[in-house]
């Protein structure tokens, strides 16, 4: 159990620190916030010109879905990148826990985008307005957690991906994408059409954004608490699907000798 | 004719080569399709008509800017990793001239992107197709293109400085896509902002595409501002890139990445 838990914290802290390996912290600092900043500002506007809805609309919405820069991108990279690199054969050679070896890449990218979250929402507060009742923001930052840490599920379901599909980083890059259309980040999901209003109730970030909107209107979490449900039990159904294809995937590689091919 | 052949060969090669990649079609077709779907349904939310093909041109543009941004920010820097670099600075031609279809070819597979959303819009939205002034659009087009090329110049000798210029390109893709007025008029932007617009060629650019297609303005003043500015990237562009070339050479780090 001890070592389970060292694998889980110490490797899932290692991961997260061998990014920068490759990229220096000044500039993850600068990427992970400078685009979400612009991205606020972005449809915030365009929200104004556009619709008649109030920036309050935009600022959550971009503010929540900005997390996945961590979430998604951060949590491919988290375990693909142990492909790219060459050192997935190795990691898998060791006996560790495969569940504390998986679960624990996610913990600090799960902080990392609630800090992300927390950095869109005071853009928001500085340049837009943005002013939620102070009594609010506990019970928004839990609505977040719960959000990031789903849509980290789903970032390591596109990482697992990762452990057999050539380019990953194109999925990863679609499905950062595809959420700004559908989550209901900038459109209202009952506004879409009928089948992607369907697949917006099925993914991380849909309940969780609308939660969040809730809240920062005055409502107190137990209000929100059927969509805060929806959102964490979304979260797990996808971070079980997510390890089950990363045992898959283990498994196959060693089959067909396949680990490090790319 | 040797520097035309050079530059028609070349920008074809690379037109080819860019048309391969799984992540210039993502952010020459699939991204802008994206965007142009979300603005789609903002302006179909805030009930204003007539709007389709703005969007669709100015989503069209954003992925111009994306696949110049991301092609030719880290074109100098790509060719250190494929091991191309030091040839490219060695061949009998000017480096300017071996860069500039490369960067052209970033800029012209965004062609991609004005064709994907304006269908997009027929196809999934009943967009209608008629434009203004087809003949100045067709002049349009080209010169935008090209003056995103050149200014995609100036980014790759720029960008070169910096070792990891994708992060930096990252950065950039939002700010030029609000800044240069593509989705949101520019007389919603704070006031100093029309002045960084001047100096972006995108500006000028969906300005001519937007005045042939919907009418309502002139476009020869707007293609003039984008061959002029196309000038001045030119100009600077080679400056920085004989600066970088001599800077290498001197110092032995062509090839260090």
């Amino acid at each position: 159990m001890t070592a389970a838990l060292r694998v889980f914290f110490v490797g899932g802290r290692i991961s997260y620190r061998a990014l920068f390996n490759w990229i220096r912290p000044g500039l993850y600092v600068t990427t992970m916030l400078g685009s979400p900043l612009f991205q606020i500002l972005f449809f915030t506007y365009l929200g104004r010109y556009a619709t008649n809805r109030d920036d309050d609309f935009f600022i959550v919405g971009n503010a929540v879905q900005v997390s996945a820069m961590a979430g998604i991108y951060g949590m491919v990279m988290g375990i693909a990148n142990e492909r790219w690199y060459g050192t997935l054969s190795s990691l898998l050679a060791t006996p560790a826990n495969r569940l504390a070896l998986f679960g624990g890449r996610a913990l600090p990218f799960i902080a990392n985008g609630l800090v992300v979250s927390a950095f869109g929402f005071a853009v928001g507060w500085l340049f837009l307005d943005f002013s939620p009742a102070p009594g609010s923001l506990p019970a928004l930052a839990a609505v977040v957690a719960v959000t990031v840490a789903s849509c980290t599920a789903l970032g390591m379901l596109v990482g697992s991906i990762g452990l057999r599909a050539r380019d990953v980083f194109f999925a990863a890059n679609l499905v950062y994408f595809l959420m700004l259309l559908i989550c209901g980040v900038n459109i209202p999901v009952d506004e879409l059409p009928g089948w992607l209003e369907w697949i917006a109730t099925k993914l991380p970030m849909t309940h969780g954004i609308e939660a969040a909107r809730e809240i920062s209107d005055g409502a107190s979490l137990a209000d929100v608490s059927d969509l805060v449900a929806t959102e964490a039990l979304i979260g797990a159904v996808y971070a079980v699907a997510a390890y089950a294809l990363f045992r898959f995937f283990e498994y196959e590689g060693r089959h067909r000798g396949s680990l490090e091919t790319l | 004719m040797q520097l035309a052949r050079l530059m028609w060969v070349s920008w074809l090669f690379h037109l080819k080569s860019l048309s391969t990649s799984s992540f210039f079609l993502l952010t020459s077709i699939l991204q802008p399709i994206i965007f142009a779907s979300i603005a789609f349904f903002m302006f179909e939310s805030g009930q204003q008509e007539g709007t389709l093909l703005y969007v669709a041109l100015g989503a069209g543009l954003m992925g111009i800017w994306s696949s110049t941004l991301f092609g030719s920010g880290g074109s100098i820097q790509w060719q250190r990793w494929q091991g191309t670099l030091e040839i490219c600075v060695a061949a009998p031609a000017r480096f300017l001239w071996v860069m500039l279809p490369l960067t052209v070819a970033t800029a012209s597979i965004g062609l991609y992107s004005i064709v994907a959303t304006l269908m997009w819009g027929r196809l999934f939205f009943g967009m209608p197709l008629e434009l203004d002034q087809p003949w100045l659009f067709a002049l349009a087009l080209p010169v935008t293109i090209l003056s995103l090329g050149l200014l995609g110049l100036l980014l790759a000798s720029t960008f070169v400085l910096y070792r990891n210029a994708n992060a930096f390109s990252n950065l950039l893709e939002y700010p030029v896509w609000l800044v240069t007025g593509l989705l949101v008029p520019l007389s919603l932007l704070p006031g100093w902002v029309e002045w960084i617009s001047w100096v972006l060629a995108p500006t000028w650019g969906i300005e001519a595409l937007r005045n042939a297609a919907l009418g309502g303005g002139q476009v020869w003043p707007a293609i003039g501002m984008c061959a002029l500015l196309g000038a001045v990237y030119l100009a600077l562009g080679a400056v920085f890139l004989e600066n970088f070339e001599r800077l290498a050479r001197e110092k032995a780090t062509l090839s260090l990445t």
